[in-house]
């Protein structure tokens, strides 16, 4: 690979506008994801963070606007173009997405059994090998109903990967996770990322988390991009939204209250 | 009034959708069906649970209304004495009609229901999503052997059904209430005709199953992937399957059974 096709973004989108039932989810924004790096998309509930994944990985088709992943546009692609493709890209679900009538083994074998024609013994290998990456190698057995949340997404980790991708989406991986759990993910996302050389996406609203493995960041509200930068310049922003986001305060450029009249008018029952 | 022209238009507008989506759906699945021939195990395990799991209904539900057709037949032919052809009348109402409406009418609320209900909670949870960012295309994996795994079942439901049928009625009307057996099995082979009646019937339950196979895999691939979107798709799933049986039978029975 030469130093210049790595320089090169991975994911390039450009002037991207996608609108569902007249509403702008996104308002032609720009956004440039490094090779190799982490690449975080934050913002508040409903600002169409998922939507972006559906839109990188060819399942959602955009207003206007182009979306090139390693070289090849992707709202262009044909069906098998793009099945291609998304072999080489791993997703990683909120809800882990597995197939709840198969064992854990059998999930991560899936792609496997899908796709190639692999000897049973080369698959058994594969399929232990990416299971023991996010340790969970013993509970190959289990159902995906006996799984607590984040094991399902450690699961969901490794059927994503099984392909060795050359990139990774997470959506919202720390949603509804508990302490212990949260710190494995987020110790599993930073680790495979170096391991592998993976490009990995975050879509995420737990802003320490994601900040603390991220190497970019980009802050979308209302459709558009409200702030970018690393961890380090988005927390010495000016912005008050920005900081308000980044910690969580009650009260600030995003109101407290939802917009009403005056509080003793309205008591007094003389509001209109 | 306008108002009401309105919602007319819109409301015929959206039934014309839905059939147009549901015509392509099917289309796009036959296209589907020489790739998942070659993979036979996804077919035979949907035939196992479309199938497999409904035969004790379909037995237990044969078993009495072939019972119940030899008490109500000779509770009548028994006036003329003619009760030596109620092996014909049993076997014609089973072979021509009751096998195959009656498992259509079953099968749709026993498979096709857990058909819907299935694909659109693999829907709600993200699976075929999933399966999609996997390169995988859900219409094949899912919802094709799903389809085949149907069409194949019913008719041998019906035919099992029909053939339980012939058997209650020969419990009730030769051992319980004395016919002669030779005259219920005589008349029976004399009056059922190979291809007029039986050849007819299984034609009527494969057009059957795959209407209601159909609806099924349909109702679930389309639905709101909610809790509420997938109950109301099961609901229709058995509303409509059990309506184009009735309506479709009407038709066959034209078709087939007319001696103009």
């Amino acid at each position: 690979m030469t130093e210049k096709h790595n320089q090169e973004p991975l994911i390039k989108i450009r002037g991207l506008s996608f609108a569902r039932d007249e509403r702008w989810i996104f308002d032609n924004i720009d956004m440039d994801m490094q090779r190799g790096k982490i690449t975080a998309i934050m913002g508040p509930s409903g600002t169409g963070k998922t939507t972006l994944l559906r839109l990188i990985g060819g399942q959602l088709i955009p207003d206007a606007g182009t979306i090139e992943v390693d070289g090849l546009q992707v709202p262009n692609l044909g069906i098998n173009a793009l099945y291609s493709l998304r072999k080489r890209m791993g997703m990683l679900f909120q809800s882990g997405a597995l197939l709840t009538d198969l064992n854990v083994f059998e999930n991560v074998a899936f792609p496997l059994r899908e796709h190639t024609k692999l000897p049973e013994s080369i698959i058994h290998n594969l399929v232990l090998m990416k299971l023991q990456a996010v340790g969970l190698r013993g509970a190959r057995e289990l159902m995906p109903s006996e799984l607590s949340g984040g094991m399902a997404r450690r699961v969901a980790l490794a059927r994503a990967l099984v392909f060795d991708p050359m990139m990774i989406m997470y959506d919202e991986p720390f949603t509804g996770q508990d302490p212990i759990s949260m710190g494995v993910l987020v110790q599993l996302i930073k680790s495979i990322n170096q391991a592998l050389g993976l490009t990995s996406i975050i879509v995420s609203h737990d802003v320490p988390e994601t900040a603390s493995i991220a190497d970019y960041i980009y802050v979308i509200s209302n459709g558009k991009i409200v702030g970018s930068g690393t961890p380090d310049e988005l927390n010495t922003s000016k912005s008050a939204w920005l900081q308000q986001f980044l910690n969580g305060e009650s009260d600030g450029p995003v109101p407290f209250h939802y917009p009403a009249p005056d509080y003793v008018q309205d008591l007094l029952g003389r509001a209109k | 009034m306008i108002d009401q022209f309105q919602q007319l238009g819109h409301a015929v507008l959206k039934i014309l959708a839905n059939l147009g989506r549901g015509h392509i759906f099917f289309l796009r699945i036959v296209a589907n069906i020489p790739g998942i021939l070659l993979r036979p195990y996804l077919i035979i395990a949907q035939i196992y649970s479309v199938g497999v799991l409904s035969l004790s209904l379909i037995i237990v539900s044969g078993l009495f209304v072939g019972m119940v057709l030899g008490l109500q037949g000779y509770n009548t032919l028994v006036n003329f004495g003619a009760t030596e052809s109620l092996g014909a009348v049993v076997s014609l109402s089973l072979v021509r009609e009751l096998g195959p409406v009656l498992t259509s009418l079953l099968f749709a609320g026993r498979a096709g229901s857990a058909l819907t209900a299935e694909i659109g909670l693999m829907k709600a949870t993200e699976q075929l999503s999933g399966m999609e960012m996997m390169a995988v295309n859900p219409l094949k994996r899912v919802v094709t052997p799903r389809l085949l795994g149907g069409m194949i079942s019913m008719p041998l439901l019906a035919a099992i059904f029909s053939a339980v049928g012939i058997f209650g009625g020969y419990l009730v009307v030769v051992q319980l209430l004395g016919v002669d057996a030779g005259a219920y099995w005589s008349q029976m082979q004399d009056k059922t005709d190979l291809i007029d009646d039986i050849l007819n019937g299984v034609i009527k339950s494969i057009v059957f199953g795959i209407v209601v196979t159909w609806i099924a895999v349909f109702q679930g691939y389309d639905c709101t992937p909610t809790s509420e979107g997938v109950s109301r798709a099961t609901t229709r799933t058995v509303v409509h399957s059990s309506l184009a049986t009735l309506a479709l039978d009407f038709v066959l029975t034209a078709l087939m059974f007319n001696q103009v």
